[in-house]
C-alpha cells in the first residue's frame, strides 16, 4: 500500500531533474537542467504505478489520465526513475531528452535504475536529517514562548517576602514545564494591614502569564482603596471581564490580614479553600464566589476568621492537590489536610508537604501543574526558641554573599560584638558557598534554606540544601606547606574557615538534605578567642 | 561599585596590586593577571593591598595560596597590606601570615617598616 509521506511531497515539490548520460561524461556535467517543481496529487494513478517498482519509466509511452504526467510531458521530462526505500517512494530522478536526441537504450535504463536504488537510501537519510532539524526548530520555538512565559510570571511574583513582626511567612512556587498560570502576592494595606492573594488562571503558557499580570496589577491598584475583600474580587470581575479573552477566567482567594489581631477576612472567586490549622485540627475556610473573569456583576461573599496565637495558615493552587500518582490516583486535597495537621511552620510546612508529593508521585514524576503554597503562622506566646527569619535562595552563583548580607541585616540587634558579627558573617557564606555548589550542585532551580533564630543562650543559622545521601566531611586543618610546595591543590579552606570562626557547628545529613547549623553564643561569655 | 580587575602599580622594585573588593572565584583572572604583570615587569616583592577588599572567600584565600606557591617557584616574595582586623585574623588561623609579612598599610609596607 502506498503512503504518501510528508517527506514525498516535499521531494516531488522540487523534482529533479539530472541530465541523460552520455558516453562524453565531461559534456554531461554542468548540464543540469531544473524542471519547474511538479507537484503530484496523492490520488494520481501515477503514484501506484511507479510504486509497483517498474524501475524506469519513459514518459511518453504512459497512458495514464495523470495531471502528473501531463505535467512532466510539459517540463520535458522522457525518462522517470522512481526512487525507492524500504517500500516507499521518496522522490523522483527525472530526465531530460539525450543529448543526442537517441532514446534512452536498455543499457542507460540499467544504469539509471542501478543508480536510483543505490542513491535512494542516501537520499531518505537526508530526508530524515531535514525532519529532524525541523522537528528540532520546532521544539526550541516552543520552548522559547515558554520561557517567555516563565520570565513573565517570574516578573510578577513577589521578590521578597512580608516582614510580619509575630508571624512567620513562607512561599513557594514551582512551575509547570507548560507553565499553567499560577500566582500569589503580598499587597500592603493602610494601619499595617496585608493583603494575601492566591490564584490560578485557566490555560498555559504565554495567554495564562499575561491575565495573571493583568489580575495582578488589577488587585494591586483596587486591594488599597477598596480594603474588604469581597468589594475588591467585584472590581476585579469587571475590570477583568471586559479585558481578558473569552473562555479564560482566575480563580483567586483574597484575604486581609491585621497582623496584630490575627483577622482575618476573606472572599474567594472560585479558588481552592485554604486550610487552617489549630492545634493539631486543620479546618477549611469557606467562601462562595464565581471565577474572576466569567461573567459580569458577580457577587462575593466575605467572611471572617481569626488566627490566634500559634494557628497556620495555607493558601494554595490546585497544583499540589491534583497531582497524580503512575496508577492516576490524586494527591488529593484529604491528604494535604491531614499532612497539614502533623507538619511544622514555614519552610517546613512547604517541605514536608512537597517531600510527600516526591513519595507519591514518585522519582519520573512530570509536574502536570504550576504548584503554589503560601503559608503564615502566628507565633506562640509561649518562649523558648525565637525565629528572626526563615527565607530561601536560589543556588545561582553568587548568592552566598546575599545571604550572607541577609542574616547580617536579621541579626543586627541580637547584640553581636562587631568582631564576632564578621565570624558569623564569613562562616554564613562559607556555609552557603557549600550548599549552592556541593549539596545543590549549582543548579540554580534548587533552593538554599535559611533559617535564623536565637534561645536565650544561643544565635543560630541553620542552612539546608538538597543534597543528602553524603554526610558533610569533617572539618580538617589544611596542610598549607604541602600546598605552597604544589603537592596539594590550593583549594579545601572553607569547612575549616567555618569550624574556626563559630563556637559550634553542627551538620546533619538525611536521604534529600543537609543541614547546617552556625551557633554562636550569647550572653557576653565568650568561648573562643 | 564593585570592581574585578585589579590594578598593578610600580614603588621602586616592589609591584603594588590594589585588589578589586570581592576576592572570591570572580577575581581569579584580575588576580593571576596582576601577579604575572608584576613579574614580567621585573618586581621583587609583590604587595598585596588588601584597602579596598570587603568580601573575601575561602575560594579568595585559595587564589592567594596559589599566588604564593607560584611566587615561592619564582623566588619573589607576597606581602599584603590593608587588611581589616577580621581578615587579619582570617590569614593568621589559616597560617597565611607566616608566609608572608602583613603590613598596616601600604606606607608601612613600601616603607618596610612592619
Amino acid at each position: 500500500m502506498l503512503t504518501l509521506t510528508r517527506t514525498f511531497r516535499r521531494v516531488i515539490g522540487r523534482a529533479v531533474a539530472v541530465p541523460a548520460p552520455t558516453t562524453k561524461a565531461t559534456t554531461a556535467r554542468g548540464r543540469a537542467l531544473e524542471t519547474p517543481p511538479i507537484d503530484i496529487a496523492p490520488n494520481d494513478p501515477i503514484l501506484a504505478y511507479f510504486h509497483a517498482g517498474s524501475g524506469a519509466v519513459a514518459i511518453d509511452e504512459l497512458q495514464l489520465d495523470s495531471p502528473a504526467v501531463a505535467a512532466l510531458r510539459a517540463a520535458g521530462v522522457k525518462l522517470v526513475v522512481p526512487l525507492i526505500s524500504q517500500g516507499e517512494l521518496i522522490g523522483l530522478l527525472n530526465l531530460g531528452r539525450r543529448l543526442s536526441d537517441q532514446d534512452y537504450s536498455t543499457d542507460d535504463r540499467r544504469l539509471l535504475e542501478k543508480l536510483a536504488a543505490q542513491a535512494s537510501p542516501a537520499v531518505r537519510v537526508a530526508q530524515l536529517v531535514r525532519e529532524q532539524e525541523a522537528e528540532v526548530r520546532a521544539r526550541e520555538r516552543i520552548e522559547q514562548e515558554l520561557r517567555v512565559a516563565q520570565l513573565i510570571q517570574q516578573q510578577f511574583l513577589p521578590k521578597t517576602l512580608p516582614d510580619l513582626p509575630g508571624w512567620q511567612i513562607a512561599a513557594f512556587y514551582r512551575a509547570a514545564a507548560e507553565v499553567g498560570g499560577d500566582f500569589y502576592d503580598f499587597i500592603p494595606l493602610s494601619d499595617g494591614k496585608i493583603g494575601l492573594v492566591v490564584g490560578d488562571v485557566s490555560g498555559h503558557g504565554v495567554p495564562a502569564a499575561l491575565v495573571m499580570a493583568t489580575t495582578r496589577s488589577v488587585l494591586r491598584t483596587e486591594a488599597p482603596r477598596l480594603i474588604a475583600p469581597s468589594k475588591i474580587l467585584e472590581r476585579a470581575n469587571e475590570l477583568l471581564h471586559a479585558d481578558i479573552p473569552q473562555n479564560m477566567f482566575v480563580t483567586c482567594l483574597f484575604a486581609v490580614l491585621d497582623p496584630k489581631t490575627g483577622s482575618l477576612r476573606y472572599a474567594n472567586a472560585g479558588h481552592d479553600l485554604p486550610f487552617v490549622r489549630r492545634g493539631t485540627e486543620v479546618e477549611e475556610l469557606r467562601a462562595t464566589g464565581m471565577p474572576l473573569g466569567a461573567m459580569p456583576g458577580m457577587v462575593y461573599v466575605e467572611k471572617e476568621a481569626t488566627l490566634g496565637p500559634g494557628d497556620v495558615i495555607l493558601l494554595h493552587s490546585d497544583g499540589l492537590a491534583e497531582a497524580h500518582d503512575p496508577s492516576h490516583a490524586m494527591f488529593g486535597f484529604g491528604r494535604m489536610r491531614t499532612l497539614m495537621g502533623g507538619l511544622g511552620i514555614g519552610e517546613e510546612l512547604i517541605e514536608g508537604l512537597m517531600d510527600s508529593l516526591r513519595t507519591f508521585t514518585g522519582p519520573a514524576w512530570e509536574q502536570e501543574d504550576d504548584i503554589t503554597l503560601v503559608t503564615l503562622a502566628r507565633t506562640p506566646g509561649a518562649v523558648g526558641e525565637h525565629v528572626l527569619a526563615e527565607f530561601r535562595e536560589s543556588s545561582a552563583p553568587g548568592n552566598e554573599r546575599k545571604i550572607m548580607e541577609r542574616v547580617a541585616a536579621v541579626v543586627r540587634d541580637v547584640g553581636l560584638e562587631p568582631k564576632r558579627l564578621e565570624r558569623l558573617k564569613t562562616a554564613v557564606s562559607e556555609a552557603a558557598m557549600n550548599a549552592i555548589e556541593h549539596g545543590n550542585h549549582g543548579d540554580a532551580e534548587l533552593p538554599v534554606h535559611v533559617r535564623v533564630s536565637t534561645t536565650p543562650s544561643e544565635l543560630v543559622v541553620r542552612i539546608v540544601d538538597n543534597g543528602g545521601g553524603r554526610e558533610i566531611p569533617e572539618a580538617q586543618t589544611p596542610d598549607l606547606e604541602a600546598k605552597l610546595a604544589g603537592l596539594q591543590k590550593p583549594r579545601g579552606w572553607g569547612l575549616f574557615l567555618i569550624k574556626n570562626m563559630v563556637d559550634d557547628l553542627r551538620t546533619r545529613t538525611t536521604e534529600t538534605h543537609h543541614t547546617v547549623e552556625l551557633v554562636m553564643r550569647l550572653g557576653g561569655k565568650e568561648t573562643r578567642e | 561599585m564593585t570592581t574585578t580587575e585589579s590594578a598593578v602599580r610600580y614603588e621602586g622594585g616592589t609591584a603594588v596590586v590594589d585588589l578589586p573588593a570581592q576576592i572570591d572565584s570572580t577575581a581569579e583572572h584580575a588576580l593571576n593577571d596582576s601577579y604575572a604583570a608584576a613579574i614580567a615587569h621585573g618586581a621583587k616583592t609583590v604587595l598585596l593591598n588588601f584597602a579596598g577588599v570587603d568580601f573575601l572567600s575561602s575560594t579568595g584565600i585559595a587564589l592567594i595560596v596559589g599566588i604564593l606557591a607560584r611566587a615561592r617557584k619564582d623566588g619573589r616574595a607576597i606581602t599584603a597590606s590593608g587588611l581589616s582586623d577580621h581578615y587579619k585574623e582570617i590569614f593568621e588561623i589559616t597560617r597565611l601570615a607566616d608566609f608572608m609579612t602583613i603590613y598596616a598599610d601600604e606606607k608601612t609596607a613600601l616603607g618596610g617598616v612592619k
